[in-house]
C-alpha cells in the first residue's frame, strides 16, 4: 500500500477543465464575495479545446438579418438536433445566448463589426439567418483567451496541469476529486463542497479527429464510476471538412466558415454533389447530412485522390479569404504547401463533437449525482442528435454561467467537507502507481491506437448492428489488456503514464456508446445506420440513459419531454419563425 | 520510398541533460511534432512534450529547433533535409522535464494588467476600422516564443524589469481598445518596464501568428510613455500648474 503523503487543499466549488464552460462556471461562482474557487485543468490555462473552435459563436442578434430572434435558434437548434434535445435547455439556451455573447464584447472581445459598427455575423450549416458572430476564423481563440483574463481578475485559484483520476463521493454526495500534478507526480488532494465538471468530450476516441489529445472524456468518465447518468451516447457527430492530406494533417479542422463565406463543395467529376442530398439549403446543410453526403461520394467512387470531397472558396477572390479566414489560409499553406485563395483542396469528415454525456438538469445543470453539476460538451442535452455549428460556443457560455449559479446556490443546503476517508486514498494511490510496477504490459499508446481502430471500423460515421456488436467484443478485449497497461520512465511529467488514465476513460465511454448504438434501431441525426435506414417517430420520444455499477453498463430509456404548446407551435407553420409574416397579427 | 530522419531531442530535468538520438521514418509534410509522437509511441513514451491541438491554433508546443523558436506543430521536417534537427526547450525558462518548461511567470504577469474597463454599456458601436487595430493582437495563441528570443527576458534579472513582448501586446490590446476608459501607462513606465525594449523586433520575427508586435504595440506604447513623461511643453505645464508629476519615475534602466 502507497501511504504517501498528499496535498490537501480545501474550496467551496472546483471547477475541473478550464475550456469555456469551466472558466465561465469558475467566473459566475466566484461572483459572490467569500466564495473559494478554484479551476484544476490538465493542460496550461487557455490551450483547452475551446481554442480549436473557429466559425463564430451562435446568438440570435439579427444584427444582418433584422426578423432573426430566440425562436427561430430554438427552432433550428431542435430540428437539426431530430427533437431529442431537452427542449428546456433548448430554450434556455436561445434565449440567453445574446446577452453572454455581450458579457464577451465587455470583457474585452473584439467581434468583426457591420458597416452600422454592431457584431458581424456569419451564415453557417442549417442556421435560418445569419447568426454566428465571430473574430476571423479564431472566435474559440477569443473567447477562451478572455474568459482566462476575467477568471485571472476574479480572484479564483488555478492548478494547472493536474489529472484527476477520482471523484469522490461521501453519503451520497460529492466530497471532492483526487489526482495528481503531472509535473512531478506528487498526489494531490481537493475537498470541495461542490464539483463542477467542464471536461469535454472524448473525440480523441477516433483517429481521424479535430480534437486535441485532451478530448477523452475524463469527466464523463469519472462521473460515470461514481454514479452520474450518461444520455445519447451514441449521438457522435463527425464534422464534414477536415483536412485530408499530408498524413500527419488529417482530420484537423476547416472551419464551416469556408462554407459560410461561400466555399463550394464538388466531387471528382466536378459535381455540385449536394444538390442531390439536400437541393435547398446545399452546402449549408447540417453537419450530419454534408459528412453523410461526402463519405456516399467517396464510397461511390467519386472521392479526390485522397478520399474526400473538394472544398473550393477561391471564386471569392484572396483578399477576402484572407480577411475572413486568415487561419485557414495559413493552416494550408504552411501544412499542406497549398494556396486556398488560388486553389481548391480536399477534404472529408473527421470527428468533431460528442454530443452525447453527463444527464444534467436543464436550469442549474445539476447532475443526477448531488453536489456534481456539468457544463459544455461533457454535458448532455441541448445538441440532441447533431449540434448545430456555433451552437458549442454559446452552450459553453450559457452553461457554464448556469453551472456556477447552480454550484454556489447548492452551497446554501451543503454541509461542510466529508472527512476524508484515508483507505479509499490509499488505495487510489495504488492503482495509479500499479502500471510503474507492471513488467512488460502493454503500451497504452499502443491500446489508443488500436481504440481508434475499432472505433473507426465499427463505431463511426457508418454503422449497423452485426459490425457494432463485433466492435464492442474487440472492445471488451482490449479492456480485458489494457488492464495490463505498464510504463516506463519516472513519474515526473510522463506522458506515458497520463496516457493510461486517458486510456482507461475513453475504453469505458466508447463501451457505452457501442451499447448505445445497438439500443437505437434507427437512424437519426449523427447516428446513421444501414440496417435501419429511416428516421423513425417511435424513436423519437426516447433518450437512451446509461449507469455503470463498477462492472456493467446498464442501459433505460427515458421519454424526451414533450414541448408545452406555445413552443410546439413554432413547428406548425412549415418554416423558420422568423420567416413568418402572418405570426404578428396571430399573436 | 520512406527514409528516415535523425532527430537529436534535448532529454533531462532541471539537474541537467544530454541530447539523445532517435530515428523517424519520414512521412510526406511531417511536422517535428509528429516525429516526437512517433518516438513517444515507439521508443519513449515518457518523452516529455506539450502539445494540445496540434493545429498552430493553440500555442503548446513552443521549443527551439536549431536554436530557433518555433512551434512544433507547424515545423516541417523537409524544410531542414539534409540537416541535422536538434530539439531543445524554451531557453528562457526553467526546464521541467525535456522539452517541457516552467511559464509559470507569465500567468503570474498575466494578473498584473488591468482588464478592458469600458466607458459604455454593450453592445459597443465599433466600426470595423477601429477593430482592425486591436484584432490583430487578439491572434496571439500565447506559445511564449516571443518571451523565449527577447534578450532582456533571457537575462535573469529582465524578467523583474520587462514583462515580455507577449504582455505589451496584451496591455496594447486594452489601450488601444475604443471602448476602454483604463489607464495603463503609469503601469507600462515601471512595472511592465516598456522603455527595456530596444528595439530589435525578434519577437516579431519568432511570431507564429505574424503579429508585428514591436512596430504596432510596442513602438506605439512607448510613444505613449514618451508622451506623457518626456514631453517638455507638458512637463512645463504641469510645473506651471503646480500638479505634480502623476507618478513616480519610469523604469529607465537599459538592458545589457
Amino acid at each position: 500500500m502507497a501511504h504517501e503523503a498528499y496535498e490537501t487543499h480545501d474550496y467551496d466549488i472546483i471547477v475541473i477543465g478550464a475550456g469555456g464552460s469551466g472558466l465561465r462556471a469558475a467566473v459566475e461562482a466566484s461572483s459572490v464575495p467569500g466564495v473559494k474557487v478554484a479551476v484544476i485543468t490538465k493542460s496550461l490555462l487557455g490551450k483547452a479545446h475551446t481554442v480549436m473552435a473557429e466559425g463564430g459563436v451562435a446568438a440570435s442578434f439579427g444584427n444582418l438579418d433584422a426578423p432573426d430572434g430566440w425562436e427561430t435558434h430554438f427552432y433550428d437548434t431542435m430540428r437539426s438536433g431530430h427533437f431529442i434535445n431537452d427542449y428546456r435547455m433548448v430554450e434556455i439556451f436561445a434565449k440567453e445566448a445574446p446577452d453572454r455573447v455581450l458579457e464577451l464584447e465587455t470583457w474585452g472581445a473584439v467581434f468583426d463589426r457591420t458597416r452600422e459598427g454592431r457584431i458581424m455575423q456569419r451564415p453557417f450549416g442549417a442556421h435560418s439567418f445569419r447568426r454566428l458572430c465571430h473574430i476571423g476564423d479564431h472566435t474559440g481563440l477569443e473567447l477562451i483567451r478572455t474568459m482566462q483574463y476575467k477568471a485571472l481578475h476574479s480572484g479564483i485559484d488555478v492548478f494547472q496541469e493536474v489529472t484527476m483520476t477520482k471523484l469522490l463521493v461521501k453519503n451520497g454526495r460529492v466530497a471532492g476529486a483526487f489526482g495528481y500534478f503531472r509535473e512531478d507526480g506528487r498526489f494531490v488532494l481537493f475537498r470541495a463542497r461542490a464539483v463542477v465538471l467542464a471536461t469535454g468530450g472524448w473525440g480523441k476516441i477516433f483517429k481521424v479527429t479535430s480534437n486535441s489529445w485532451e478530448s477523452t472524456g475524463d469527466g464523463a468518465a469519472l462521473a460515470f464510476r461514481a454514479g452520474a447518468k450518461l444520455k445519447d451516447m451514441e449521438m457522435v457527430q463527425f464534422h464534414p471538412t477536415g483536412m485530408v492530406w499530408p498524413p500527419g494533417v488529417r482530420g484537423i479542422l476547416v472551419t464551416e466558415g469556408v462554407r459560410g463565406e461561400g466555399g463550394l463543395l464538388y466531387n471528382s467529376e466536378g459535381e455540385r454533389f449536394m444538390q442531390k442530398y439536400d437541393p435547398e439549403r446545399m452546402e449549408l446543410s447540417s453537419r450530419d447530412v454534408v459528412a453523410r453526403s461526402i463519405f456516399k461520394e467517396v464510397q461511390a467512387g467519386r472521392g479526390t485522390p485522397h478520399g474526400g470531397a473538394w472544398l473550393d472558396i477561391s471564386h471569392k477572390g484572396p483578399e477576402y479569404v484572407k480577411a475572413k479566414l486568415p487561419g485557414m489560409y495559413e493552416q494550408f499553406l504552411t501544412l499542406a504547401d497549398l494556396d486556398i485563395t488560388r486553389e481548391r483542396f480536399e477534404v472529408a469528415p473527421t470527428c468533431h463533437y460528442t454530443m452525447g454525456g453527463l444527464q444534467v438538469d436543464p436550469e442549474t445543470c445539476a447532475t443526477n449525482l448531488p453536489g456534481l453539476y456539468a457544463a459544455g460538451e461533457v454535458a448532455c442535452g441541448l445538441h440532441g442528435a447533431n449540434r448545430l455549428g456555433g451552437n458549442s460556443l454559446s452552450d459553453l457560455l450559457v452553461f457554464g454561467r448556469r453551472a456556477g449559479l447552480g454550484a454556489r446556490q447548492y452551497l446554501e443546503g451543503a454541509d461542510d467537507f466529508a472527512p476524508v476517508d484515508e483507505a479509499e486514498l490509499n488505495a487510489e494511490m495504488d492503482r495509479v502507481l500499479e502500471p510503474f510496477g507492471r513488467e512488460g504490459g502493454v503500451n497504452p499508446y499502443k491500446v489508443h491506437e488500436r481504440l481508434q481502430e475499432i472505433m473507426t471500423n465499427h463505431a463511426g460515421i457508418m454503422r449497423s448492428g452485426p459490425v457494432l456488436e463485433e466492435g464492442l467484443s474487440k472492445l471488451l478485449a482490449l479492456k480485458d489488456e489494457a488492464s495490463r497497461m505498464s510504463i516506463q520512465g519516472s513519474r515526473m511529467y510522463n506522458p506515458g503514464w497520463h496516457a493510461v488514465f486517458d486510456v482507461e476513460n475513453m475504453l469505458l465511454l466508447c463501451e457505452g456508446i457501442i451499447r448505445s448504438a445497438l439500443e437505437r434501431k434507427e437512424s437519426r441525426g449523427a447516428h446513421w445506420r444501414t440496417d435501419y435506414p429511416d428516421e423513425l417517430p417511435e424513436w423519437q420520444t426516447i433518450n437512451f440513459v446509461e449507469r455503470f455499477d463498477g462492472e456493467k453498463i446498464q442501459i433505460d430509456t427515458e421519454p424526451v419531454l414533450s414541448m408545452p404548446e406555445t413552443l410546439a407551435k413554432l413547428f406548425t407553420y412549415g418554416k423558420a419563425p422568423g420567416l413568418v409574416t402572418e405570426r404578428g397579427a396571430e399573436a | 520510398m520512406s527514409t528516415d530522419v535523425t532527430l537529436k531531442v534535448w532529454r533531462g530535468d532541471k539537474t541537467g541533460g544530454e541530447t539523445v538520438e532517435y530515428h523517424v521514418p519520414q512521412e510526406t509534410g511531417m511536422v517535428v511534432l509528429d516525429a516526437l509522437h512517433y518516438i513517444q509511441h515507439n521508443e519513449a513514451p515518457d518523452l516529455a512534450v506539450r502539445w494540445n491541438c496540434k493545429a498552430a491554433h493553440c500555442g503548446s508546443c513552443g521549443a527551439e529547433v536549431n536554436g530557433q523558436p518555433k512551434l512544433l506543430c507547424k515545423t516541417r521536417l523537409d524544410d531542414y533535409a539534409g540537416q541535422p534537427v536538434e530539439v531543445r526547450p524554451m531557453q528562457t525558462f526553467p526546464v521541467i522535464k525535456d522539452l517541457v518548461t516552467d511559464v509559470s511567470w507569465n500567468y503570474e504577469v498575466a494578473k498584473k494588467i488591468p482588464m478592458l474597463a469600458p466607458t459604455v454599456p454593450a453592445p459597443f458601436n465599433m466600426q470595423q476600422i477601429d477593430a482592425d487595430r486591436v484584432q490583430e493582437f487578439h491572434r496571439c495563441i500565447e506559445c511564449f516564443l516571443c518571451q523565449d528570443t527577447c534578450h532582456v527576458l533571457r537575462n535573469h534579472e529582465g524578467q523583474q524589469q520587462y514583462f515580455g513582448p507577449r504582455f505589451m501586446i496584451k496591455i496594447a490590446e486594452f489601450e488601444m481598445h475604443p471602448m476602454d476608459g483604463a489607464d495603463r501607462v503609469p503601469l507600462l513606465a515601471q512595472e511592465a518596464g516598456v522603455n527595456m525594449c530596444n528595439v530589435t523586433k525578434c519577437c516579431t520575427e519568432v511570431c507564429p501568428q505574424h503579429i508585428r508586435i514591436t512596430d504596432n504595440a510596442i513602438i506605439p506604447l512607448k510613444e505613449r510613455v514618451a508622451d506623457r513623461y518626456y514631453d517638455p511643453v507638458k512637463i512645463l505645464l504641469r510645473r506651471l500648474s503646480g500638479k505634480k508629476d502623476q507618478t513616480a519615475k519610469p523604469n529607465t534602466t537599459v538592458a545589457t
